[in-house]
Formats: structure tokens, sequence, C-alpha cells
């Protein structure tokens, strides 16, 4: 059983849940960028966890099916179309053996995910099937999803159509958020008016924004003045390279804030002065070109909240689809 | 925190902790780094997902509902202040040689198409960085470089990139500014050169290093064909010492051969590193390394 892929869409990868502990060695976590979203995915078509998924940037694959399986959609506002036909997001439906799964337009969001039945059964590398473009690993090839992939898809018994995620408990899609962010790391480097900039500001993503970051413009920063110490760099926004935090926000040269994502580059010699909180990390996957974010800084005590929270909301997935 | 810890600790976001040693670059800073996040391993705390060794800092990430912040920062400053400057904590680690065909074609032909993003558009950047740093030839600069030994001081940016930190007293230290604008390409096992770091590019791309010459041999292989690649598929760690040897283009073809045959392996061999040792004589320290590199 498996799929083959008619046209691959824009940067269309296999992702699971992602392959921690190797960072260390350059190795970013990777992973669905909306960690909700392809969860919710996997439990309508009665998968496990870990099972992969494919996620669609923008715009949607064209997938033929060799086999009858069960398929959900969800995350971004991507309408699927089976055999042209319109087919509900956020819901499972069947599929026929020789169906044809296409796309209509982006309505909102970014990033879309598709599960099958069974899963997408890539190899695993370092325990996870997750793609990692920039090291050449996992999912198809290390790459990106190409005209005339085939994909092996699982063992498909006990799937059911028709299963539902609940209007409360899907993803909207606003052109504008707020992203919740603990300031830190190398804050201390801004001015008064620099920290002011940085958290007053519109910031519009820009068309840099993929896997490893989101870049954004809206305004400069101002750094402090400094005596650059050995081996910095003489930039005031630089620093004796030192590894980044996943949602970490760089401002090299003081512009273009730049939120570092779960195929983060681990480490480089530009000033970050604050962190995406981890229950905010699905949102900023969603981001779309033009869309445009405030960053609300919260401590650590509402960041903690806020990570319950969404355990709390995953819970309530569980129990919304299985019933 | 020991006394007069210039350690700095902050959370980034709720689940990473950075950890700043110093803001300057040094063996010393590195190798608390390496001390206290290999007793960070042995430690074993649950709920700590990745552990990493930096220049000059480190950094943690750790899920938060299993491990309380508070409690791991405590534990971290605790730690740090057991290890303390680390003198007496001893690194089992390789050495390694690593053959580079320095002025190469292929990086000579990538810094010619971005001349416009350096700082010396009529120089190559062995040239540039032989004056800067007062060296009357590029072969006197070469010599420097891969005379002392280099300490991999930390992994990363992409999959398997080591940054190497020479083993010299500040004087000696070679330092180069990095492109003034990144190029959006560099071949894979470039020798590049940015602040006071040689960095191996392990795959091709964008960088903004300069670019000094190439080697042979690979040091990432996702797929794990070539011979040192059996057990993982990243071949430079933290804490793994390099001697660069200058080649010529017949060596390098040569070694290339075996490359392609996946016969080709870096001279390698298992070694202590003490920083106390190091400290009290680095150039006798450094001449007993490289025999036991040379030695059988």
């Amino acid at each position: 059983m498996g799929v083959r892929v008619v046209k691959p869409g824009m940067a269309t990868t296999v992702q699971d849940l992602g392959r921690p502990g190797y960072y260390r060695v350059g190795i970013p976590p990777s992973g669905a960028l909306d960690q909700y979203s392809s969860l919710a995915a996997n439990l309508l078509v009665g998968n496990d966890d870990a099972a992969a998924v494919l996620e669609c940037t923008y715009l949607g694959p064209q997938i033929h099916f060799e086999a009858p399986a069960v398929a959900a959609v969800t995350g971004a506002d991507l309408p699927p179309l089976l055999n042209g036909q319109a087919r509900p997001t956020w819901e499972s439906f069947a599929v026929a053996e020789g169906d044809v799964l296409s796309f209509d337009y982006l309505e909102g969001g970014a990033r879309a995910y598709i599960a099958v039945s069974g899963g997408f059964e890539v190899p695993r590398v370092l325990g996870s099937r997750s793609t990692y473009t920039l090291g050449q690993m996992g999912g198809v090839e290390g790459r990106v999803l190409a005209e005339g992939d085939w994909i092996d898809v699982g063992d498909t018994a006990g799937a059911t159509p028709g299963r539902v995620v609940p209007e409360s408990l899907r993803t909207a899609h606003p052109k504008h958020r707020e992203i919740r962010v603990m300031m830190g790391l190398f804050d201390h480097r801004l001015t008064r008016s620099g920290r002011r900039t940085f958290l007053g500001t519109e910031w519009r993503l820009t068309p840099v924004a993929d896997r490893t970051g989101f870049r954004y413009q809206g305004a400069e920063l101002e750094f402090e003045e400094r005596d650059p110490p050995f081996g910095a760099g003489s930039d005031p926004s630089n620093i004796v390279d030192a590894p980044y935090p996943i949602g970490s926000i760089q401002v090299p040269g003081g512009i273009e804030p730049i939120v570092l994502h779960r195929d983060a580059v681990s480490g480089g010699g530009y000033v970050m002065v604050a962190t995406v909180i981890g229950a905010d990390m699905d949102l900023v996957g969603q981001s779309a070109p033009n869309n445009t974010i405030r960053f609300a800084e919260v401590d650590l005590e509402t960041a903690l909240e806020a990570r319950r929270d969404r355990s709390r909301r995953i819970e309530q997935l569980r129990t919304a689809v299985a019933s | 925190m020991s006394e007069g810890s210039k350690a700095r600790y902050s959370f980034g976001g709720d689940d990473h902790l950075f950890v700043e040693l110093d803001k300057e670059m040094s063996l010393t800073a590195n190798f608390k780094a390496m001390a206290i996040t290999t007793v960070l391993e042995q430690a074993k705390i649950p709920g700590l997902i990745d552990i990493c060794p930096a220049n000059a800092s480190y950094q943690v990430r750790f899920d938060p509902l299993e491990v309380p912040p508070t409690d791991l920062l405590v534990e971290l400053q605790r730690i740090e202040g057991e290890v303390g400057d680390a003198t007496g904590f001893d690194l089992d680690t390789t050495i390694v040689e690593v053959p580079v065909l320095y002025n190469d074609p292929w990086t000579n032909e990538t810094l010619l198409r971005f001349r416009s993003h350096h700082q010396d558009p009529d120089a190559t950047d062995l040239e540039y960085a032989a004056r800067i740093n007062g060296f009357d030839s590029v072969d006197s600069f070469i010599e420097a470089h891969s005379g002392a030994p280099w300490f991999t001081s930390m992994v990363g940016f992409v999959a398997g990139l080591p940054f190497l930190f020479q083993m010299v007293p500040r004087d000696k230290q070679l330092q180069v500014p990095k492109y003034l604008r990144p190029r959006t390409d560099t071949p894979k096992q470039t020798i590049g050169y940015g602040g006071c770091f040689t960095a191996i590019y392990s795959v091709r791309g964008a960088g903004g290093y300069q670019m000094f010459g190439i080697t042979p041999g690979p040091i990432y292989d996702p797929t794990q064909q070539h011979p040192d690649f059996e057990e993982f598929m990243v071949f430079f760690k933290p804490g793994t010492i390099a001697k660069f040897e200058p080649i010529d283009r017949a060596l390098y073809d040569a070694y290339s051969a075996q490359v392609e045959a996946k016969e080709f392996r870096f001279k390698q061999r298992p070694v202590k590193f003490s920083l106390g040792e190091f400290q009290a004589d680095p150039d006798a320290y450094n001449a007993a390394l490289l025999e036991v590199l040379h030695g059988s």
C-alpha cells in the first residue's frame, strides 16, 4: 500500500513528532511546525501520535492513492478535493483505490497536515521519520517531495471516516496575532528604547519564512555601545557563537528579527533578545508572509500556565475525536 | 555558583536554559562548558532533552512539566560550583589529522563569484587574512594555521559543522572578520574562518566565513556509507582535537579517489586532554599531542 506524488506542491515534507536529542551536534528537532494540528490529523484517522504526516506549505500537493484508506486534513485552511469534489478539513473521509487528493487555494494559515490511516512509512533516521532538508536527512531522501515519489503507507485497519474535530478545538487563522515571548538571553544588549521598539512594533512576516526560521520587518532596534569581547565580532549585534534555543528571536544588525523554528540552525553569532514560549510555537508555524504579529512579553509562570492549557486542550481533542 | 563566577543564566522561553560562562572566547571558558555538560550528561536528570556545550556557553532544553525550571537552574548552578575552574577535569577525546588543500581551485572559484560581498575585493580570502594578521606571505599564514592543533569548541549551525579554536595563547590567535554580506554558496568541506574560529562546512550551502581551503575527507554522512561513519553520521564531536595537514593536489586527488571508493579514513588516535597541563606549557603539551597522533 502507498501513495504516488503526482504534483509535489510547495515544500511538502514528511514530518512526525521530531528527532530530539541531537541538537549538540547541530541536528535540530524537526517535526511538524504545528504539532497540535498534526496530532489532530493523526487522531482523526486513528493513528498513533508518532505516525508521520505530510506537511504542506501554502500550496497543496496532488496525491494518487494506490489502495483504499481514510484521510484527514487539518492546520491551514487549505480546502481538500477528492477527484475534484470538495472534502471538509478537520474531518476524516474515505479514500478509494485510484482516488486523487488535491487542493484548492489557501484561505488562511500557512501549513496544512495530511494524515492517512496507517501513517506515511519512510525509514526512521535517529528515531524519527521527519525530514530535515539542510542535513539531507529523513523523509523521502532528506528532501521536499518531488513529482513521481512513492511513499509507503502502513496498515490501515481500524480507521473510520466521519470523525470530526469540533469547531472550538480547531486552530483559527487571523491575519494578525499576538505571540507571547519571554525576554532574556542577550536582551540586556538592547537599549531601553530598543526594548520598547521590539515589544511595541507591529512586525510583518517577509517571504523569508521556512522551517528554519521566520524573518519579520518593521523597525530597527538600538543596541548599547560596547567594546567587543574577544571572539565576538565588531557589530553590536555579534556575540561569541552560542547555541540558539528553538523559538529564540535573533536580530542581526538590529533589523529584521528572525524567529527560529524546529529546523533551526543550532547556533551562531547573533544576539537573541527573546524566545517564543512553547505554547505559541504552533501559531508561528501557521503565519504566512504579510501576516502581522506583536510580541507580548510574559513571565515564566504565565508561560508554564499556557503550556498546561495547551496540554488540557490536547486532552479535550483526544476525547472529542474518540467520541 | 563559584566565587567570582562570570556565568549568566537566562531562560530561553519555558523550555531552554542558556548559560553564558564568559562573554569572551577562551579555552578556559570552553573547557568549563565541556566539564559541566559532561557532569550533566552523567547526572541523567529526568526531563532533560538536549545538552549542548558551546564555545563560551552551554544550553539545555527540557520538558518543564517534568522538571521544574527553577529546580533545574539551582542544579546547574550547583554543578558549576562543583566543576569550578575545570582544571581537575580530564576529557577523553580523539586527535585527528585533517588533510587540507589550501588555496584550492573550488573555493577560489567560489570566492571570485562573491567579491562584492568582501572587505577586500582585490585580494583572495587568504591574502586578506595574511595581511591583516601581519604575515608577510600566504605561506607563512598557512604555516600558522596548520601549525598548532585546534580544539572543537562547538558543533552546530548545521548538522555536523565543527567550530575549532586554536590551542595557542591569546597573542598568537588569528582573527579575521566574516564576509560583509554572507555568500549564498560554499563548497562542501570548505575550511572557513570567522572571528577566531575555523569552521569546516559539513554540507554545501550559504556561509559568511572566509574560505582558506578544502579537505577531501567527508565530515558528515547522513546515509553512513563511509567507514568513519559506521557508528554515527557526525564525525566531529565537541572536544575533538584537530591538526590541519597541508597537502598538494596529487595527494588531494589520491584521497578523493579513496573517498569515492568509500575507503577513506581520517588518521585519528584516542587521547586524554587536561586543561591544567596544557596551560602549564602549551608548546610542550601540543608537541606531545602530535606525538600521540603520529606515533604507531
